[in-house]
């Protein structure tokens, strides 16, 4: 435990030593605040116009919950699509093109200490990142009056799916010594998983059926509303166990090349 | 105590080292010298754990290397030949790293930073970026990296590579102070390094071990540069590119119409297992 809290603590701190710790809050929070007014600015008109027309049953539709926060949260999803890769590409590609994966392999650390101390490392960052989109519904309950309990679960169903966004990154880091080569692949698991359901009209009922079950999208619609489903978290909770699964059997394959 | 006994380890069908056996004892500073690509950094690496040879085997401070790899890694220190430095952290940070995943405990920690920091004499760099150092401030916080966990073993793969003559003088007397309840084995290039603190050599060509003994006996009738050449004569010795095996080239004779000149076959290099 010491050792994954030793490996986890120094991938944090290389995070906000180097500017890409700052970077990607910045653009992170850039991106969610632009959302955040959207949707808030679209709820407000939406109120006003019904207002106007003196239809209090049609207003009583309306409510944060569904009209800001489940929006915006989707929409973080998609920003992690884009922006994890570039969090979890350094993690070991970096490591084997400057030779410092040598130092980790030979100390008395096991690999899967290594990977878990590495997803960790990477998963308080990440925490990092979520905890200052904290501001939006604190505004929300400042001025309104939304629901706690689907923002809390919608939040908890974020967290897990960036952190299996970070398991994919995390494997496909071990692939190679090139970043960029990391977070393409990166990139395309994700994108990859994130469509794979759509053909699942096409090609046949159990076909259908396995695909759609594999899609990322499939498993977080729920999950932002707020609603927690067993077959969800499972479907998550596996994912991350499996490509931290992976990412363990790679590292420890990088001994024989 | 270091016991290496035929270890063989294979690059796809290219043998990188065979059936290499040594031992160091404690207290012992142990050359290993061989041309380039002869498989010291290959040695070097399976006795610290970094991978494994596909037979023979090596015990490091009384534990087998494969079998009881976490104990014998955590009585190792390893400078490998690329210091293994991450640029944005500072010396101390760094040591600290390395100590903690090194098992240092906490209380002594701060200590063994110190130390380590103080022996290879980069205190006054110690709070500056690793990345904003000189060559030979680098190699040092490298050195110190080996030392700071306190090993029984350590393992050095071209210690003095950067540094000036004063640095050199100051990590050889270092070394040999280290050595006194240590036991070390360093490959190194410099033939007049070896002569001056190493007690026992072994020369590896090949992949084989081509000599094993004391310093003295060995240099008894000759100096060290002509056993050198000597055992590992039949070796492009000059050219630091690693040549065709002499085994290998037979394979020529199928095509006698060709020159016989041997075409440098890229062989596997170490450095990329």
């Amino acid at each position: 435990m010491t050792n994954i809290w030793a490996v986890a603590y120094k991938e944090l701190r290389s995070y906000f030593v180097s500017p890409i710790a700052y970077v990607v809050l910045a653009g992170f929070l850039l991106l969610c605040g632009w959302f955040f007014w959207i949707y808030l600015a679209q709820f407000s008109q939406m109120v006003q116009i019904y207002s106007q027309v003196q239809r209090p049953d049609l207003l009583e539709q309306f409510n944060l919950n569904d009209m800001v926060m489940a929006p915006l949260l989707q929409n973080m999803v998609v920003i992690f699509l884009i922006l994890l890769p570039l969090v979890t590409m350094r993690l070991f590609a970096e490591e084997r093109s400057r030779g410092t994966d040598e130092l980790l392999l030979t100390s008395p650390v096991s690999t899967l200490e290594i990977t878990l101390g590495k997803f960790l490392g990477a998963g308080l960052f990440f925490l990092i990142m979520m905890g200052c989109t904290v501001v939006y519904p604190a505004i929300l309950t400042y001025f309104g009056d939304p629901e706690m309990g689907p923002i809390l679960t919608g939040y908890l169903g974020v967290i897990l799916i960036g952190l299996s966004f970070l398991a994919l990154g995390l494997f496909t880091s071990t692939l190679t010594d090139n970043q960029i080569v990391a977070a393409v692949l990166s990139f395309v698991v994700l994108l990859l998983f994130f469509a794979i359901g759509w053909p699942a009209n096409t090609v046949g009922e159990t076909t259908g059926a396995v695909l759609q079950y594999l899609s990322l999208t499939e498993h977080y619609q729920d999950l932002v509303r707020g609603l927690i489903n067993g077959p969800d978290l499972i479907y998550y909770v596996s994912l991350i166990a499996f490509a931290l699964f992976l990412t363990q059997r790679s590292l420890e394959s990088l001994r024989w090349r | 105590m270091v016991e290496v006994d035929r270890l063989t380890k294979f690059y796809g069908s290219f043998a990188a080292i065979r059936d290499v056996s040594f031992t160091a004892e404690t207290g012992q500073i142990l050359g290993f010298l061989g041309p380039n690509g002869a498989g010291k950094t290959t040695t070097m690496r399976i006795l610290t754990g970094y991978m494994p040879a596909h037979s023979g085997t090596a015990r490091v401070a009384g534990y087998d290397v494969f079998e009881e790899s976490r104990e014998a890694r955590q009585r190792t220190g390893y400078l490998p030949e690329n210091p293994p430095l991450y640029l944005e952290m500072t010396p101390t940070s760094y040591l600290d790293f390395v100590a903690r995943i090194n098992g240092v405990p906490r209380g002594r920690r701060r200590e063994a930073i110190a130390g380590a920091l103080e022996a290879t004499k980069t205190q006054d760099v110690s709070r500056q970026p690793i990345s904003t150092l000189s060559r030979g401030y680098k190699q040092r916080v490298a050195i110190a990296q080996a030392l700071v966990h306190d090993p029984e073993v350590l393992i050095l793969d071209e210690p003095t590579i950067g540094l000036d003559p004063k640095q050199i003088i100051e990590i050889r007397n270092l070394i040999k102070g280290l050595a006194q309840n240590r036991t070390v084995i360093l490959s190194t290039h410099i033939l007049p390094e070896v002569m001056q603190i190493c007690d026992k050599v072994v020369i590896i060509a090949n992949g084989r071990i081509v000599a094993e003994d004391q310093l003295d006996s060995l240099t008894a009738t000759e100096d060290l540069e002509q056993v050198f050449l000597r055992v590992t004569a039949g070796e492009a010795v000059a050219e630091p590119e690693s040549e065709p095996e002499p085994e290998l080239v037979p394979e020529l004779e199928s095509e006698p119409e060709e020159e016989l000149v041997p075409e440098p076959e890229h062989e596997p290099e170490e450095e990329q297992p």
